[in-house]
């Protein structure tokens, strides 16, 4: 988890985590790029319609800005893999403007994750954990919801150490 | 953050509206509640990116978290429409409309 160390937010990370940050900030990516599909509800969630009644109006917007939404959401989530240590575990330190597009690139991955996840208002995250290990503890599903619960610890780590 | 509604937006009376020149047609931007963002990282955002202190941005962060949505600026349309797209980049869910 990170926390602010002489104007610098630094974290510790296990193997295993960097593992996962790297999948993660990488299948952002991959939805940006090649994986691009409108119809997509992930993509749909993070480049939401801005005229929700008016089509014509929201194409109009996103021929404007999508090219340039897209570039920031792939930099974002490249400034994980550029920070990330290589193969082992190891410390991060990132400056103000990595640490600020850590924040929203943890959070776009916490957005796809949660529509593939189907979280709603009021899903008790342990609950689902419980449920989802009770059915089957080597399963997909306990992986993909671990891995949103960490995300969000993180995130919020990384929040307090850039607010205090 | 509370309910995951999709956008409704109500249909805007055109009568009353019609007679006010497009230059000076206020819009706003809108945002709406989702599950996934964090209360305190909404908070951040508003007062990042729009200069509010924490009480103002907290309380526009209830009012989306309990009544599912929020104006959070006001003015010219072009305006709102590059409010909403820095807030898409931030990932929260932001529209656009007549005020």
């Amino acid at each position: 988890m990170f926390r602010r160390q002489a104007g610098r937010y630094v974290a510790t990370f296990a193997v295993d985590e960097v593992r996962v940050l790297r999948k993660v900030a990488s299948e952002v990516v991959g939805l940006l790029t090649d994986g691009f599909d409108h119809t997509d509800p992930v993509v749909g969630r993070l480049f939401p319609a801005v005229y929700p009644q008016d089509a014509p109006g929201t194409a109009e917007f996103r021929r404007y800005t999508e090219g340039d939404l897209k570039t920031a959401k792939i930099d974002q989530a490249g400034a994980i893999l550029a920070a990330l240590p290589d193969e082992a575990g190891g410390e991060v330190r990132l400056d103000a403007e990595a640490a600020e597009a850590w924040l929203r690139a943890l959070n776009d991955a916490r957005l796809a994750m949660g529509v593939r996840l189907e979280i709603k208002d009021g899903t008790d995250l342990g609950e689902e954990l419980d449920d989802a290990v009770a059915e089957d503890p080597a399963s997909s599903r306990v992986f993909q919801l671990s891995v949103y619960a960490y995300l969000g610890y993180l995130q919020e780590s990384l929040l307090n150490a850039l607010i205090d | 953050m509370g309910g995951m509604a999709a956008p409704q937006v109500a249909p805007v009376e055109t009568s009353a509206t019609d007679e006010v020149p497009a230059a000076d047609q206020q819009w706003v931007t809108i945002v709406w509640d989702d599950p996934v963002n964090l209360m305190t990282y909404v908070t951040w955002v508003f007062q990042k990116l729009f200069g509010y202190s924490r009480e103002r941005a907290e309380q526009l962060m209830l009012d989306v978290h309990h009544k599912g949505r929020a104006v959070v600026s006001t003015g010219a349309r072009e305006r709102m429409e590059h409010d909403a797209s820095q807030l898409h980049a931030y990932g929260l869910w932001a529209t656009v409309d007549k005020s």
